[in-house]
C-alpha cells in the first residue's frame, strides 16, 4: 500500500474524526494486526475509532465511496480472526463508543454502546441485584459488540443461553451507513426474525453501534460439587444421568487428565491430579431449590463410578474449584511454549468415541493434547500443545486441528460452538456445508451489503477457497468421512 | 415406543416443487391447518405437506428432538411427556390436527414465552426445501454452534414464505416437579404491570402471568421446595390453572364473534390502553383485545413505544394482518425472501405484499 494513499484517506477521515482518531503510523497500526488468534497478522490500511453513531455512518459512507474493506473490531479477543485486518482495508474500532446509555431496571434491560466490556455491565448493574448472564472466558476484556458478533457462550450457556438469547434490540449501521434496528423488546417481531442472522454474523451484515440486552436477577444461591473419575466415559455418562434427572445445572464441565494436572500446578486447587476426569457441577436458584438439587447430583455422581465427590463448603472453596477450570488455558500455555485451542460441538453421546478419536490424532501427529469440555452443551475445547520455533509445527497443529473438528462433524456436531469461523474454520465450513448451503449464506450477505465491504474473506468460503480445500483434503477422490451425515 | 407415523415424502414434495418453479405457479403450504388464519389470505394451490412425518432423532439425555415436520404436535408432546420433557415455549394447537412445521413456521408461543423463551429460542436446525428446489441444512442437532450465519432461527415465524421445513431440531426441555397457580387482585391493567415488573427483578421460579377482569394469575414452577417457598413469600390464593384454555384462547374472553387483536408492547409499558377491557399476558409483552378496535390507532399508538400491532383474528379482510415495516426494512425483508424463493412460489403475500 503506497504511503501517499494512506496519507490521502487518512486526511479524508480526519475532517470528521478527531485526530488521534485516526490511526496511520505503522508502528501504531502494528496493535491491530491480530486479534487472540496471533498465528494470522495483517496490518491494516488505518484504523478508525470513531465515537459516535454518526461518525461510523460517515465512516461508512467514506468506506463505500472510496470501496474500502471494513473490519469491525471489540476488543480484540477473537480466538478465530474474525477481526483480522484487511490489507486494502480500514479497521472500525468500537472501542471508544464505550458508555452505559442507560439502566432500566423495572424492565430489566440495559441499553449500552457496543465497546462496553461484557463484565462492566454486570459490574454497573450489580447494586439493583441484577446482572448480565452470558459471561465467555474472556469478559474482563471482550466487548458486548463482539459478544454480538460472535453470538459468544460460556460456561453458563446450558441453563441462561447464549448471547442471542439475552439481546433485546440491535441498532446498527449498514454498509451504506443507513441506521437499521431491531427492537424485541415487546418479545416479537414484524416480519422475519432478523436477530439470530445479525447475532453471530461476525461483522458481515451490519455494524453493531447499539445493544440492548436483558438482565437477570443474581441467583441467590449457588453451589457446587466436584466428581473424581478413573475414566472420562464414566464422567460422560454422569452428565447425561443429571440432565436425564430433569436438573439443569448452571454450569457443568469437564477437564481431562492433562488438563487436570495443567490446572492444578498453576493454581493448586487441590485437584485430583491422578484422575482421568473431573466433573465440575454448579447449581443456582432459591436456597431449597438447589439444597435438594446439590444432593441428587451428588448421589448420580456417585451412581455413575465417581471414585470420589467433594461438596464445596463455602464461597471460597466454590471459588477455588472453579479456578483451576477457569485458568485452564493459561495453565496449559505455561506448560507449552504454544498452544491451540479447537471449538467443536458434539452430541453429548459422541463424547468417547471422539475422545478416542483425539487421542488417536494426538499419536498420529506426535501432538499432545489436554481436553476442557463444557459437558452441558457438548461443546469441546481440545488444547493443542505445540511449539511455534520448531519448523512446519503451526501447519501440523493446524492440520491436527482441522482434523478434529471433521470428526466432530462425522459424529453429528459442528466445527464451532462459540469462538465463530473467521479466518480459522474456513476449510472445515467446505465440510459442513453444501454448495447450496454456502451460496444461501453468500445470498443473504448480498442482502445486508450488497457492497460486499463487510469484513471480506471471513465465515463463509468461496467456492473457489472450497475447490482448493477439498483438492488438498480429497483422497482418491473421497472426501474423509464419505458417509458424513451432515446435519 | 411411540406411535407417530414414519413416512418420508421428501422426494415428492422436491418433485412437486420443482415442477411448479418450473411453471411460472404458487403454492400454499398446508400443515394441518389449524394456524392457516394466521397472516394475509392468499389463493394459490395448496400442497399438504402433513404427511411429511416421523421422528427422526430423540435421545432424552441430550435435550434435542429431531423431527420430520409433518408430525402431530399433540402427538410429539405426549411422547416428550413419556420422557418427562416438553417444549419450553408451550406452543398453541389451536387444532387437533397442528404439526410442527406449523408450530415452527407461525412461530407462536404460549403463556412460558415471557419467562423461558420463544420457539426462536429453542430451534437448532432446519432442513430445507428452497424455491430452487434444493434441500439445504441449516444449524444442527447441538445448543451450541455458530457456524454459519443462523438461517434455522430465521424460519421461525416466517409463515412458509422462505420454503418447507421439512426436518427440524428443536431443544427440549425437563418437566417440572410440580406447578402452582396464584390469584391477586388488581382493579386496572397498569396495576397489574408494575407488579409483575416488579417480581421480576427476584429470581422467582415464575412461568406464566395473566391480568384479566381485574384479577392476577400467576403460575409458579420448579421443584416442590422452591415453588412452596416462592408461594409462602408471595401471597395470593391458591387457585385453579387456567393456563392450557389460555394458550388455546378458549377462556371467555376470546368471544369467537368478535375480531382477536393482539398487541405486543415492552412490558413495563403503563399509561397506554389502562381503561380498555383487555387480557394481559407474557409479563406485560402481550395483550389481547377482543372487540371492534380502530387498529390504525393502536398502530401509532404502539409504534409510539417500541410495540407493534396484529390484527390476529376475524378482522376485514382489507386491514394488513402485520404491523407494517419502515420501507428501508421491508425492502430488506423482501431481499430476504428473494434469496430463498427468486419466483415467489411459496405462500405469496401471507405476511405483507411481496413476503
Amino acid at each position: 500500500m503506497s504511503q501517499t494513499r494512506r496519507e490521502k484517506l487518512a486526511a479524508k477521515f480526519r475532517e470528521f474524526l478527531a485526530p488521534e482518531n485516526v490511526v496511520d503510523q505503522p508502528t501504531s497500526l502494528n496493535t491491530y494486526e491480530s486479534d487472540g488468534l496471533s498465528a494470522y497478522r495483517q496490518q491494516p490500511l488505518l484504523v478508525l475509532l470513531p465515537e459516535n453513531i454518526e461518525q461510523v455512518q460517515q465512516v461508512m459512507r467514506v468506506c463505500q465511496e472510496q470501496r474500502l474493506p471494513v473490519v469491525s473490531r471489540g476488543a480484540g479477543t477473537s480466538l478465530s480472526g474474525g477481526a483480522l485486518p484487511h490489507a486494502e482495508g480500514v479497521v472500525l474500532s468500537l472501542a471508544k463508543m464505550n458508555r452505559i446509555l442507560e439502566v432500566d431496571q423495572l424492565s430489566r434491560l440495559a441499553v449500552v454502546e457496543p465497546g462496553v466490556r461484557n463484565l462492566a455491565i454486570s459490574e454497573a448493574v450489580k447494586s439493583l441485584g441484577l446482572y448480565y448472564a452470558p459471561d465467555p472466558s474472556s469478559q474482563i476484556a471482550c466487548t458486548i459488540g463482539g459478544n454480538v458478533a460472535e453470538n459468544a457462550g460460556g460456561v453458563h450457556c446450558l441453563k441462561y443461553g447464549l448471547t442471542l438469547h439475552n439481546i433485546l434490540a440491535l441498532k446498527l449501521v449498514s454498509s451504506e451507513g443507513e441506521i437499521f434496528e431491531i427492537d424485541q423488546r415487546s418479545l416479537q417481531s414484524d416480519g422475519y426474525d432478523l436477530l439470530p442472522l445479525l447475532v453471530g454474523s461476525e461483522g458481515m451484515l451490519g455494524i453493531v453501534v447499539e445493544v440492548t440486552v436483558k438482565l437477570l436477577p443474581i441467583p441467590r444461591c449457588a453451589r457446587v460439587v466436584m466428581g473424581v473419575f478413573d475414566s472420562v466415559e464414566k464422567a460422560g455418562d454422569s452428565v447425561a444421568a443429571i440432565i436425564a434427572e430433569g436438573i439443569i445445572p448452571a454450569g457443568i464441565e469437564m477437564m481431562d487428565n492433562p488438563a487436570i494436572r495443567a490446572a492444578e500446578d498453576f493454581v493448586h486447587a487441590d485437584y485430583p491430579v491422578e484422575a482421568e476426569a473431573i466433573l465440575i457441577c454448579e447449581l443456582d436458584g432459591t436456597e431449597e431449590e438447589v439444597l435438594s438439587q446439590i444432593e441428587l447430583v451428588e448421589k448420580l455422581l456417585k451412581n455413575g463410578g465417581a471414585t470420589e465427590t467433594r461438596l464445596a463448603r463455602d464461597e471460597a472453596e466454590r471459588l477455588l474449584f472453579w479456578s483451576g477450570r477457569k485458568a485452564a488455558f493459561p495453565a496449559v500455555g505455561r506448560i507449552s511454549p504454544d498452544y491451540y485451542c479447537i471449538d467443536g460441538t458434539i452430541p453429548r453421546k459422541a463424547l468417547s468415541a471422539v475422545l478416542s478419536g483425539v487421542r488417536a490424532l494426538s499419536e498420529e501427529y506426535g501432538l499432545s493434547v489436554a481436553n476442557v469440555f463444557h459437558a452441558g452443551d457438548g461443546n469441546l475445547h481440545p488444547l493443542i500443545l505445540y511449539d511455534a520455533n520448531n519448523e512446519g509445527e503451526l501447519e501440523k497443529t493446524e492440520e491436527l486441528g482441522s482434523k478434529i473438528l471433521q470428526l466432530c462433524i462425522h459424529h453429528g456436531g459442528t466445527i464451532t460452538g462459540e469462538h465463530g469461523v473467521g479466518v480459522e474454520k474456513l476449510g472445515e465450513m467446505c465440510v459442513q456445508f453444501s454448495e447450496t448451503e454456502r451460496e444461501q449464506f453468500h445470498a443473504i450477505r448480498e442482502c445486508f451489503d450488497p457492497s460486499k465491504l463487510l469484513n471480506p474473506g471471513k465465515a463463509i468460503p468461496t467456492l473457489a477457497r472450497c475447490a482448493e480445500f477439498n483438492a488438498m483434503h480429497v483422497h482418491e477422490g473421497k472426501l474423509p468421512f464419505p458417509e458424513l451425515d451432515r446435519f | 415406543m411411540n406411535s407417530i407415523d414414519e413416512v418420508d415424502i421428501e422426494a415428492e414434495l422436491t418433485s412437486q416443487i420443482i415442477s411448479v418453479a418450473a411453471t411460472g405457479g404458487e403454492i400454499e403450504i398446508i400443515g394441518g391447518g389449524s394456524k392457516r388464519f394466521y397472516g394475509q389470505s392468499l389463493e394459490a394451490l395448496p400442497v399438504d405437506v402433513s404427511g411429511h412425518s416421523g421422528i427422526i432423532d430423540y435421545d432424552p439425555a441430550e435435550l434435542v428432538i429431531t423431527l420430520r415436520a409433518g408430525c402431530k404436535l399433540s402427538e410429539v408432546e405426549a411422547l416428550l411427556a413419556e420422557h418427562r420433557q416438553m417444549f419450553g415455549f408451550e406452543p398453541p394447537c389451536y387444532g387437533r390436527d397442528a404439526t410442527i412445521g406449523g408450530m415452527v413456521a407461525s412461530g407462536l408461543a404460549g403463556p412460558r414465552r415471557a419467562f423461558a423463551g420463544g420457539i426462536r429460542d429453542f430451534v437448532l436446525g432446519v432442513k430445507i426445501l428452497d424455491g430452487h428446489g434444493e434441500i439445504n441444512q441449516f444449524g444442527g442437532r447441538v445448543i451450541k454452534n455458530v457456524a454459519g450465519f443462523d438461517v434455522s432461527r430465521l424460519m421461525v415465524g416466517s409463515l412458509g414464505t422462505l420454503g418447507v421445513i421439512l426436518e427440524v431440531s428443536i431443544r427440549v426441555i425437563p418437566s417440572y416437579e410440580t406447578e402452582l397457580t396464584l390469584a391477586f387482585e388488581h382493579d386496572s391493567a397498569d396495576k397489574h404491570i408494575r407488579w409483575i415488573n416488579e417480581l421480576g427483578s427476584e429470581p422467582w421460579p415464575i412461568s406464566a402471568s395473566l391480568w384479566v377482569a381485574g384479577r392476577s394469575l400467576l403460575r409458579l414452577s420448579g421443584s416442590v421446595q422452591g415453588v412452596q417457598y416462592a408461594a409462602q413469600q408471595l401471597g395470593g390464593e391458591t387457585a385453579e390453572p387456567c393456563w392450557d384454555e389460555l394458550k388455546e384462547q378458549a377462556l371467555d374472553f376470546f368471544d369467537d364473534a368478535q375480531p382477536l387483536t393482539r398487541i405486543s408492547l415492552p412490558p413495563a409499558t403503563t399509561d397506554q390502553l389502562d381503561d380498555i377491557p383487555q387480557l394481559i399476558e407474557w409479563g406485560g409483552a402481550q395483550r389481547w383485545l377482543c372487540a371492534e378496535v380502530d387498529i390504525p390507532a393502536l398502530r401509532s399508538m404502539a409504534e409510539g413505544v417500541g410495540g407493534s400491532v396484529c390484527a390476529f383474528r376475524r378482522h376485514a379482510a382489507d386491514v394488513a394482518v402485520f404491523h407494517p415495516l419502515p420501507p428501508a426494512m421491508l425492502k430488506l425483508q423482501r431481499s430476504i425472501k428473494s434469496s430463498f424463493d427468486p419466483a415467489g412460489i411459496f405462500n405469496p403475500g401471507r405476511i405483507y405484499p411481496g413476503l
